[in-house]
């Protein structure tokens, strides 16, 4: 992942960034780099809320256990890069939510190797865009030959709410074992206009309406987090900014 | 109370309601019956403000105020429900959660204090009763995995929590079994039947009229309301179809 030349958008990982932000900031410092050993368990949450290149390696030992939760939300361009190796048994899960107006640039790669049997991955992310916003979700998820009983998951939504906002979305899977399990689903959509109506025909005003389906969306994404309370907070306050 | 004068409204373009006029007074109960495609669901829409129903032409008021001219949520502030033909399921969003805001949106437009938690549950819990629905159902997202007399009933919940002047009700009684019939019924009866407000009943059958007794009986036809009478009126639809009367 650690890139030694700046990238350009012919770089797939790279392909939907704000090349100029990403030169401003170059050279990026050595990604932070996170071990748990065999048998821990980790947890964080994650709040990109000024504008940021955050680059994580995290490799879990055997039976380990990780637990990332990421709001995406501020500065022009916001990119948070996970690199993740599973070991044996290892179960890794990340819940995530971006949520960007104006011209906001932000997005999530992720690698997630399973690189020996018997591990679980899940990963849940929720993009909400206004404006001519971007939100880009990568992916990649790859399985080493040996890395048999291999359970992953991605399940990525983005709600557009103005048609000027763009979401890119790409689930991607490399498979070398023969008895894995590899599941990925993505969506992109528009607020159900019926469920709006219902909604303000019951007193709320549009932008509330809009926010408690919004809120619902993303609701979820960070079940389990310790800091649970203050990213629903931060995430909800983000929401109404956009509606 | 509503005051409906000459309106015409289309839908993506197509005429359906074509000039229709209905005065309703407080502590009244109407019933407006007609044949399939007659402009009965339109005209709870149009009331309501759903989008994509225009209005060309004649007017709506509500307590003298031009109804036409309001959103979806100032009406329900001023005192307008519309109960749906097909409530709608909004996954995620709790029932207590979403009928909360909502109550306490229109008591704000109101200039009236919010209720606290505790105060809205106590109303719920007492309307969830009047409507024998379990307490645990409202506390479920929006009619998700409801079945269609549960969303009914759900239906009139909320009426009894948000308390409307005048409720338009869309079909309220299709998809309900006798007895859940009985139960919406008596709803509509307590909730509804006072000196001071007034319920517009859309239906195409006699029997949730025996159960709420309506005032005046509206027979829509083509967009147009072509026969209005007693209680009497459902009875002679319900023998002789509309083909015969509405002709």
């Amino acid at each position: 992942m650690t890139t030694s030349a700046l990238p350009s958008r012919r770089d797939e990982a790279w392909r939907y960034s704000d090349i100029d932000a990403v030169a401003a900031a170059w050279p990026l410092p050595a990604p932070e780099s996170i071990i748990v050993p065999a048998g821990g368990d980790f947890r964080r949450a994650i709040v990109q809320d000024e504008g940021a290149i955050r680059q994580i390696e995290l490799v879990l030992g055997k039976g380990a256990v990780a637990a990332l939760h990421v709001l995406n939300i501020g500065g022009a361009y916001g990119r948070i890069e996970l690199n993740v190796i599973l070991h044996e048994g290892a179960d890794f899960h990340l819940g995530a939510a971006q949520i960007g107006g104006g011209g906001q640039n932000l997005e999530i790669v992720t690698t997630v190797t399973h690189a020996e049997p018997g591990a679980t991955s899940r990963q849940v992310v929720r993009s909400v865009l206004g404006g001519t916003a971007t939100g880009t979700y990568l992916g990649k998820v790859a399985v080493a030959r040996d890395a048999q009983q291999t359970d992953s998951e991605q399940d990525v939504k983005a709600m557009l709410l103005d048609r000027s906002a763009t979401a890119n979305a790409k689930p991607e899977l490399e498979i070398f074992a023969d008895d894995v399990k590899c599941a990925h689903g993505c969506a992109i959509g528009e607020l159900d206009p019926m469920g709006l109506y219902y909604l303000q025909s019951r007193g709320l005003p549009p932008g509330e309406a809009k926010k408690l389906m919004l809120q619902a969306f993303v609701a979820g994404v960070f079940d389990g987090a310790e800091d649970e309370v203050q990213l629903q907070e931060l995430a909800l306050a983000k929401l109404g900014e956009l509606v | 109370m509503l005051k409906i004068e000459n309106l015409h409204a289309t839908v993506g373009d197509k005429p359906i309601l074509k000039g229709l006029s209905l005065s309703i007074n407080a502590g009244e109960i109407h019933a407006i019956m007609g044949p399939n495609g007659a402009g009965k669901s339109t005209l709870s829409y149009v009331l309501g403000g759903r989008p994509g129903y225009e209005v060309t032409e004649g007017s709506a008021t509500f307590e003298g105020q031009d109804l036409l001219d309001m959103e979806p949520h100032e009406r329900a502030a001023a005192g307008l429900f519309l109960g749906f033909q097909y409530p709608v399921e909004i996954p995620g969003v709790s029932n207590v959660q979403f009928l909360r805001e909502a109550l306490n949106a229109q008591r704000k437009a109101r200039g009236q204090e919010p209720l606290s938690g505790g105060e809205f549950l106590k109303v719920a819990r007492e309307k969830a009763g009047l409507l024998k629905m379990d307490m645990d159902m409202l506390k479920r997202p929006v009619n998700v995995g409801f079945s269609g007399g549960e969303k009914k009933r759900n239906e009139m919940v909320q009426m009894g929590i948000i308390d409307p002047r005048l409720a338009i009700l869309d079909e309220t009684d299709s998809g309900l079994d006798i007895d859940a019939l009985r139960t919406v019924g008596d709803g509509i009866n307590s909730i509804m039947r006072r000196p001071d407000k007034a319920v517009l009943l859309i239906t195409h059958y006699q029997r949730l009229l025996d159960y709420v007794q309506p005032d005046f009986v509206h027979v829509l036809a083509a967009g147009r309301i072509v026969k209005s009478g007693g209680p009497e009126l459902a009875r002679e639809l319900e023998e002789h179809g509309y083909a015969e009367i509405a002709a």
